[in-house]
């Protein structure tokens, strides 16, 4: 049976590129049928806002690969309550489906994982 | 088994050793992935490759290394480092040859990075190359398997 692997993201979408990089390791894990979690934590939960324009800053829109990873079979994903609330996203999420997880939640979902990647 | 590769962590860093969770050697001989995602020149990459060659010491198995964002430039042959300063791509360099280890560097990474190799410098154009054996380019897959393979994936480097 495959290793579990939770991907531990905690950058925000335009402070550099280690957002993409870190959902590439999540898109690239679901194309092997790699049981993969995403979690946002910390700066990592300003991916899931929904007002972003990101063609102001010559970026592309990182929110569009959000949206693919379902497709690519990584539907376990997560973001930290608290993270959300310190920096007052919790009502203009995107349409992405997150579970929400308070501290405890966290601590729980890091023990089910066989093996945790923070970027 | 604890006490070995904690010995020998300490050794390595000169006396500037890091914890090792137990569990972690539960067992004897373990086999470890190591993925790097910190530049050259940051403490974390000293202690990834003082992380490998501790494991090495203490009878342990490197499945592969992986080197991601800016751990690619760890890999370039162009890093020039000041005479009295530690110079760490070269070291890794002759760390991998010397134990014919498996190196791997995200070919998605490093070309953002201006790391090539000769053919990837052809393919796009560039006039120089700078990355050559013992190191390889190759894709995120290799993470994933050297993860399925490994007992612990360690990484060092990340935010």
């Amino acid at each position: 049976m495959s290793k579990s692997l939770l991907i531990i993201s905690r950058q925000a979408p335009w402070s550099g590129p280690g957002a993409r990089e870190a959902l590439d390791i999540a898109l690239a894990g679901g194309a092997f049928d790699l049981p993969i979690g995403l979690l946002f934590l910390d700066d990592g939960v300003f991916q899931l806002s929904g007002a972003q324009q990101p063609a102001n800053l010559q970026q592309k829109d990182l929110g569009a690969n959000l949206q693919a990873l379902p497709m690519f079979g990584v539907e376990a994903l997560y973001a930290s309550q608290r993270s959300l609330e310190e920096r007052g996203l919790q009502d203009q999420l995107s349409s992405l489906a997150v579970e929400r997880l308070d501290d405890a939640g966290l601590s729980a979902l890091i023990d089910r994982y066989d093996q945790v990647l923070t970027l | 088994m604890l006490a070995s590769l904690f010995y020998a962590c300490n050794a390595h860093l000169g006396g500037s050793g890091f914890i090792i969770p137990a569990n972690w050697l539960a067992g004897f001989a373990m086999k470890f992935a190591i993925a790097l995602f910190s530049p050259p020149y940051a403490p974390s990459s000293r202690r990834a490759l003082r992380f490998a060659q501790a494991a090495l010491a203490s009878g342990h198995e490197i499945v592969r290394l992986f080197f991601y964002q800016d751990g690619v430039h760890s890999a370039s042959s162009n890093v020039v480092c000041a005479q009295d300063e530690v110079d760490l791509p070269r070291e890794w360099r002759e760390f991998v040859h010397a134990q014919q280890l498996d190196g791997v560097v995200c070919i998605a990474a490093a070309l953002r990075r201006g790391v090539l190799n000769d053919d990837e410098a052809q393919r796009y154009s560039r006039t120089a190359a700078n990355l050559d054996a013992p190191w390889e380019l190759s894709g995120l897959g290799q993470l994933h398997e050297a993860a399925q393979l490994a007992d612990r994936l360690v990484c060092f480097g990340g935010p």
